[in-house]
């Protein structure tokens, strides 16, 4: 059986340019929801499909949308999230730089669904070259008549509008991107409200992750009870894993929901590069606590993975090996946060930094006796503490660190 | 004393403030627009977006100050951005960055004397299958070792 969903025409040359596409059956998908379904309908069958969000949290997408009310006097909105910005994360670059028409199916049903008019994807700015070729498909849609107006000559309307960041990872936490795509600094909103009701210019709003949309159009057309078969039963499809760090072929590797970690590594990115021995594996970007080598026979969805103490976030895979220094670890990750703290909330702002500075401390061998348990003292006062995740996606992975390899941090400690 | 913008800019900010429900929201788009053509968003840049969207000049600052890829001063021609996130630093990113700091002779932070290279780390690109990584200005160059660096640094001109 054909595994892949979203990957399976990758290998084709010009995927992204809509002849290519078309040719391959696409905008088939568009066709069935806005020709043959209701938006009731179509609201039934993902949440029937368990699609779970791509961006880390695994709230279901149908869900989401249903949260969304039917009638009210605003203006809807769709916002994709396009930020990647979880450290270890590629995937989302491959949908939208390989196959960007089956990120504009998903968007256009989905808005089709809910009844919105307006969509906006929300890219990091560093992907310009993938931004600018999301708006050439957006223009070659619209010349076919998949957006604008009266798409499909059935009186619906979509644009679609690429908004480039400009280097923040928080704008990647929903408030904070719809805060940014207003046109401000990207601080996260205190919920509820949640943007279903109050979000974009205070209007309700649905957020998803790109893979969370690229996904919609195979359920359209193949039904719920396909894409569950996929997967598993609550946890619908296939995840796009991107395998980085210390294996022999770093890449995506889409794989049914559930999938072994260990097959992932050792058998799908070519195992340890050659001579390495494996240590710890990240197994959901970076914000996901961190993993022992014998901790790895564990199938890759969202309950497993929080039955382990992790969490499958973003299913970015991290391998790390023997050589490594756990410490230089600890380094990567305290830094990355101390960085993109917005800087709202006291706990996440001070906390994080001043664990930055202590292993820095460690790491000029000036370490002190007590390092290792001031470290874990900051962050279980970081954690659960702040108005957004940030907070928890930096204390948790450090606890985990601290706790897991604690010998062989002390080891590094010289007073 | 007011600098001048060219009128391909101009239309082009008109462009783009179209597209959104609220003036304001062009912010981001605007500044990546002026920058592109000025290099940098000086406090003057501030005050002709603040004109051009009705908005305080100091809500611009806000704003400029807190994006990383908004600059407040003009870089070198070409700006090197290493990544120096997990996976490129599994995959030898500090050595990539240490070669980069001795060929161009400057540190992280600098410029060259001829403001031909500016130098910088940057958190992960999103890139990571290609560690160690690095983008010059928005082109991305991955799978770095020595004799890619002296490569990728000599085809820019
Ligand atoms: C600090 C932080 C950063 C995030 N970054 C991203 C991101 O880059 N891309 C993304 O899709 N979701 C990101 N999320 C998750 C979003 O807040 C949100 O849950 C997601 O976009 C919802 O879409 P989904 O339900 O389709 O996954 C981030 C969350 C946090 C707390
Ligand atoms: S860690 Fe360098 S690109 Fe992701």
């Amino acid at each position: 059986m054909e595994e892949k969903i979203l990957t399976k025409d990758f290998g084709l040359k010009n995927l992204f340019k809509i002849k290519v596409y078309l040719q391959q059956g696409g905008y088939k998908a568009v066709k069935k929801a806005l020709e043959q379904m209701r938006p009731a309908e179509i609201l039934d069958e993902v949440k029937k499909a368990n699609l779970r969000g791509r961006g880390g949290a695994g709230f279901p997408a149908g869900v989401k949308w249903g949260f969304v009310p039917q009638k009210t006097d605003k203006p809807k909105y769709l916002c994709v999230n396009a930020d990647e910005g979880e450290p270890g994360t590629f995937k989302d670059r491959y949908i939208m730089s390989h196959n960007p028409h089956l990120l504009l199916e998903g968007v256009i049903i989905a808005s089709f669904a809910v009844g919105i008019h307006s969509a906006f994807i929300y890219i990091r700015g560093e992907y310009e070259a993938v931004a600018d070729r999301l708006e050439e498909a957006i223009a070659e849609a619209k010349a076919d008549g998949f957006l604008g107006k009266n798409i499909l000559e059935i009186g619906f309307d979509l644009e679609v509008v690429v908004h480039r960041g400009a280097g923040a990872y928080i704008c990647g936490e929903e408030t904070a991107l719809l805060e940014s795509l207003e046109g401000k600094s990207g601080h996260p909103r205190l919920k509820p409200p949640f943007p279903a009701s109050i979000g974009l210019f205070q209007c309700p709003t649905v957020i998803n992750n790109v893979e969370t949309l690229a996904n919609v159009p195979a359920i359209i057309l193949n039904g719920a009870d396909w894409f569950v078969k996929k997967g598993l039963p609550k946890d619908g499809g296939t995840r796009i894993f991107g395998v980085s760090g210390m294996v022999k072929n770093p890449g995506i590797y889409e794989l049914p929901i559930g999938t072994n970690l260990r097959k992932i590594i050792f058998e799908a990115a070519g195992g340890m590069k050659d001579g390495k021995t494996l240590k710890a594996v990240i197994p959901g970007g970076m914000s996901a606590p961190i993993l022992k080598a014998d901790e790895i026979d564990l199938a890759m969805d969202f309950d497993s993975l929080v039955e382990a103490g992790s969490m499958l976030g973003s299913a970015a895979v991290i391998v790390i090996d023997q050589e490594t220094p756990i410490l230089e670890v600890l380094k990567a990750v305290s830094k990355f946060y101390s960085h993109e703290s917005c800087g709202q909330c006291t706990p996440c702002r001070i906390g994080i930094s001043w664990i930055n500075k202590i292993v820095r401390r460690i790491a000029s061998g000036q370490g002190e006796k007590d390092d290792v348990d001031a470290i874990i003292c900051l962050a279980e006062n970081i954690k659960g503490k702040t108005l957004c995740p940030l907070g928890d996606a930096a204390a948790l992975p450090i606890l985990s660190i601290c706790r897991k390899f604690r010998q062989e941090l002390e080891g590094q400690l010289s007073r | 004393m007011s600098p001048e913008y060219s009128e391909l800019l101009r239309q082009r900010i008109a462009e783009v403030i179209a597209r959104y429900p609220k003036k304001e929201a062009a912010l981001l788009p605007v500044l990546h627009l002026v920058q592109r053509e000025t290099g940098s968003i000086s406090p003057e840049e501030e005050k002709f977006i603040a004109g051009i969207l009705d908005l305080k000049p100091i809500k611009v600052r806000e704003v400029v100050t807190f994006y990383t890829m908004i600059l407040r001063q003009p870089l070198g021609k070409y700006h090197v951005q290493v990544c120096s996130n997990l996976s490129c630093t599994l995959l030898g990113a500090g050595t990539i960055i240490d070669y980069l700091k001795e060929k161009l002779g400057i540190e992280i932070g600098q410029t060259t004397p001829d403001k031909k290279f500016s130098l910088s780390t940057v958190e992960c690109l999103g890139a990571c299958e290609q560690a160690p990584c690095l983008m010059v200005n928005f082109d991305y160059y991955g799978n770095l070792d020595k004799e890619r660096i002296d490569r990728i640094l000599a085809s820019l001109t």
